[in-house]
This record gives C-alpha cells, sequence and structure tokens, in this order.
C-alpha cells in the first residue's frame, strides 16, 4: 500500500527520511532522466554511502538490482530491489554550478523565476544544510537512470549513452536502516543533450515486507548477505 | 631499476613507511612528491586536501568525470569537490593506479571476507590515527574516497569490477606535482585478504622536493 506520493520538479532537490522497510519508487515522468543520490543512517549521518566499498564487494561497476547500497561501516543502508534498467552509474559524480555556467550562460531566480537552472551540487548542498550537514558530508552518488560506460582500454576511457533512461522507468530502493535520501533530479554533467532538458520524477513510499531467509539480495552474493546481515544484527 | 635523479633546491621530507603504517604532511604549491614502490605490488592509499580549505578536497568522481578515464596516470590531475586541481601526476613508471577501490577498513573486510578478518589492521583505522594525530578538526567524516597507487582495479564494459593482480614492481615510483597548498595523507595498506599487496605488505618512500 502506498503511504504518500510526492512529484520531484525537473532540476529540483528533495530529502526523504527513508524508514526502515519502506521502499523508495523513482519513475521517470519524462526522457533522459537523471537522480543523484546521497544517503546517510538517519541515527548518525557519520555513516554515510560508500561508493567503492559497495562496488568492490559485489564485483560491480555499476549498480543493478539486486545489489546492497553499503555504508562506510559494513551495514547495508539500502537495497536497489528492482529498476527496469540494468545500470545506473556511481562512478561520474554529478553537475555543479561550474558545469552549467560554461554550457547554458548564468540563470537565477529573478530572470528565470523557478525554472532557474540549478546543479545538482547547488541543491544537495541546500538540502545538506538543512541537516546540519554540508561540504564535509559529500560523498560519491548514486546517479540513477544514468549509464556511463568503461571502455575496456588500457585508460578505462568513460562513454555516457545518451537515451538511457525514457519515461516510464523506474528504480525502487528498499530502506533496511532508517535513512535520509538527499537527492537532485539536475541532468547529469556528461549528458550531451544541448539543451537544458530535467527530467520530474514521480517519487512513491510504501511499506514492504523485511528481506526474508531467500530475499534475492541477501542470495546474490555472500558479501550482499554479509551487509544485510550486519544492519540486521546492529539493530537486534 | 633506476628512478630518475631528484634535482631538489630543499628537500622538504625523505621518509619511509612501514607496511600498515600512516603518514601525513603538507606538500606547498609547486611541490613534488615521489612514492617508491619499494618492494613492488604495495598498495599506497592516499587522500589530499586543499592545505587552507579542508572541506575541498580530493574527489575520485570528479577527478574520473573531467578526464573521461577510470584509471589515473600521467597527465591525470586530481580535483577537489571544488572543481580545483589539488595536485597533477607527472611521472609514472607504473603505468596506472585505481580511484575507485576505496580504501580497506575493518568494516568493509567483514563484508568482504568474513568476520573473522573484523580485528584486522586496516587502512581506515591508518587514516582515522592519521586525522587524529593531524587534529586541526580533522576526523572520520573527513575521510573520502581516496587514490590507491600501485592498484589495480580493472572495470569492464558488461559492468565488471575485480580486484586484479598489482602492474607494480620493485623501484616502481608516481611522481606529483602539488597545484596549490596541500595536505596529503598516506595509509600504506595492511591489506591481506586480497593480492593488492601480493599478500605481504612492504615499507614504501615518500620523498618530497621543491624544484
Ligand atoms: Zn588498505
Amino acid at each position: 500500500m502506498t503511504a504518500y506520493a510526492h512529484d520531484i520538479a525537473a532540476g529540483a532537490a528533495w530529502t526523504v527520511r527513508l524508514n526502515r522497510h519502506r521502499a523508495l519508487r523513482l519513475t521517470c515522468l519524462d526522457d533522459g532522466a537523471n537522480v543523484s543520490v546521497l544517503m546517510f543512517a538517519a541515527a548518525d549521518p557519520l555513516e554515510r554511502l560508500n561508493v567503492p566499498d559497495t562496488l568492490k564487494a559485489q564485483m560491480s561497476a555499476c549498480l543493478r538490482p539486486p545489489l546492497v547500497l553499503m555504508s562506510d561501516m559494513g551495514r547495508a543502508l539500502a537495497t536497489l530491489t528492482g529498476s527496469s534498467l540494468d545500470w545506473h552509474d556511481a562512478v561520474t559524480g554529478h553537475s555543479t554550478d561550474a558545469h552549467l555556467d560554461a554550457r547554458w550562460g548564468p540563470s537565477d531566480y529573478a530572470a528565470d523565476r523557478n525554472a532557474w537552472r540549478r546543479s545538482a551540487r547547488a541543491g544537495l548542498l541546500d538540502e545538506l544544510a538543512k541537516h546540519g550537514l554540508g561540504r564535509r558530508d559529500l560523498h560519491a552518488t548514486a546517479n540513477l537512470f544514468t549509464k556511463v560506460v568503461p571502455d575496456g582500454d588500457e585508460r578505462g576511457t568513460l562513454a555516457f549513452v545518451p537515451g538511457h533512461a525514457s519515461a516510464g522507468d523506474w528504480a525502487e530502493l528498499r530502506a533496511e536502516q532508517d535513512l535520509l535520501v538527499v537527492l537532485s533530479s539536475a541532468p547529469h554533467p556528461l549528458d550531451p543533450n544541448p539543451a537544458w532538458a530535467p527530467a520530474r520524477i514521480r517519487a512513491t513510499v510504501a511499506a514492504v515486507p523485511a528481506p526474508g531467509p531467500d530475499d534475492p539480495a541477501r542470495l546474490f552474493r555472500a558479501e550482499s548477505g554479509r551487509a544485510l546481515a550486519a544492519t540486521e544484527r546492529s539493530l537486534a | 631499476m633506476t628512478a630518475p635523479a631528484i634535482t631538489a633546491t630543499t628537500t622538504l621530507f625523505d621518509a619511509t613507511v612501514g607496511a600498515g603504517a600512516g603518514w601525513t604532511g603538507e606538500l606547498p604549491a609547486g611541490a613534488h612528491l615521489r612514492i617508491v614502490d619499494l618492494c613492488g605490488n604495495q598498495a599506497v592509499d592516499t587522500l589530499f586536501f586543499d592545505a587552507r580549505d579542508y572541506a575541498n578536497r580530493y574527489s575520485a568522481v570528479d577527478t574520473i568525470r573531467e578526464q573521461g578515464a577510470v584509471y589515473l596516470t600521467t597527465g591525470s590531475v586530481l580535483l577537489s569537490t571544488g572543481l580545483d586541481p589539488l595536485a597533477t601526476i607527472v611521472d609514472d613508471t607504473c603505468g596506472r593506479h585505481d580511484t575507485l577501490g576505496g580504501a580497506c577498513a575493518q568494516e568493509s573486510n567483514a563484508v568482504r571476507y568474513g568476520e573473522h578478518t573484523r580485528h584486522q589492521h586496516a587502512c581506515r583505522t591508518t587514516f582515522v590515527r592519521e586525522a587524529m594525530a593531524w587534529g586541526r578538526g580533522l576526523g572520520k567524516r573527513d575521510l573520502t574516497h581516496n587514490v590507491n597507487f600501485f592498484m589495480n582495479v580493472p572495470l569492464t564494459p558488461d559492468g565488471g569490477l575485480t580486484f586484479a593482480d598489482g602492474v607494480s614492481a620493485p623501484g616502481k615510483h608516481v611522481e606529483l606535482r602539488a597545484e596549490r597548498d596541500i595536505l596529503v595523507m598516506v595509509s600504506n595498506c595492511p591489506q591481506l585478504n586480497n593480492p593488492c599487496n601480493g599478500y605481504d605488505p612492504t615499507p614504501v618512500r615518500l620523498i618530497g622536493w621543491t624544484p
């Protein structure tokens, strides 16, 4: 049963408190979406998403179901339980004001009202500040709906995949402990689209069952199961 | 293997960092830092901070995106969260270095290798110690995704990621030039559970100088 739904405006930032065993489903309402996500343990924001730990433990260069998103303290924060896409970026960060200024020139509220162009970084820092957090709390974002593929060459050259996400694509995160999720729907800085075209995102939050013994994430890899167990043990 | 001679006006430091030990120090703008893998296959986990503003610290993902490639080597500019150049790799006899594998931690060891490894020494313990010892307000909150010099973590186009045998060898080095006044924090990795240190962590040498 859906507890609530909220439409995130195009190119906006938002914070959601996502309690344990609630699912946050993000659905693209427009093509070409990107949602850059920071994640903290609500009980202690010093514990936060750690993308290197998440990827190396699960031997993956991207986020895809049923990966467990792990904190720097070896605990499961959330599980990517499902998605219409098999690749979500986590290794190329998010946009800053410098990117926007260089590509589209200045934009401010006085001239553009609420259609003003705000970078992911600016929006994320605005939201972090509301919780007493700031630049020291930044970490590698999960960039949902974005695909940037490493070439197999010596340098690991990266290529952004245009058209990866379309309206209707979705991803669902199940909180494994109480979370503070801070996100921005600003476009990814590697997106070559010459137009400023952020996508609107529908967020729905619903209660879901706790992961059982045969949960796909628990069985995915021993490491995924151990991270889930570490959270369960700490909340026992 | 003979490394090129260092022409120094002033030697700032010449330190040997033992296996599992740490080192923290400042490097003024224009100064060079050479890290020598004395015995080969030794991961050197390294963090960089703007010396005047610690929150403007090294950012692995911003560095990767702006250079359009995953691995670090000669020419790579290490960027801060504010997209300011902190240091440039100016020489590299190893070939490439990782910045996506992060630092080992007691907690991540328990996830990766099992609960029996939780009390083994790990890089993030060294980093926390170094931050506390350096003081000036630094702490766990300032520990971010680091560079792993001499470490090899190949990514594949189908989305795979592995910890592979090191591409380094005894005497190989990497050299950086500070692009502004920076603070450098090193953990000489004590990891025993994967090939990143050849299963035998060894000392490294850090030489800092102004040309
Ligand atoms: Zn280590």
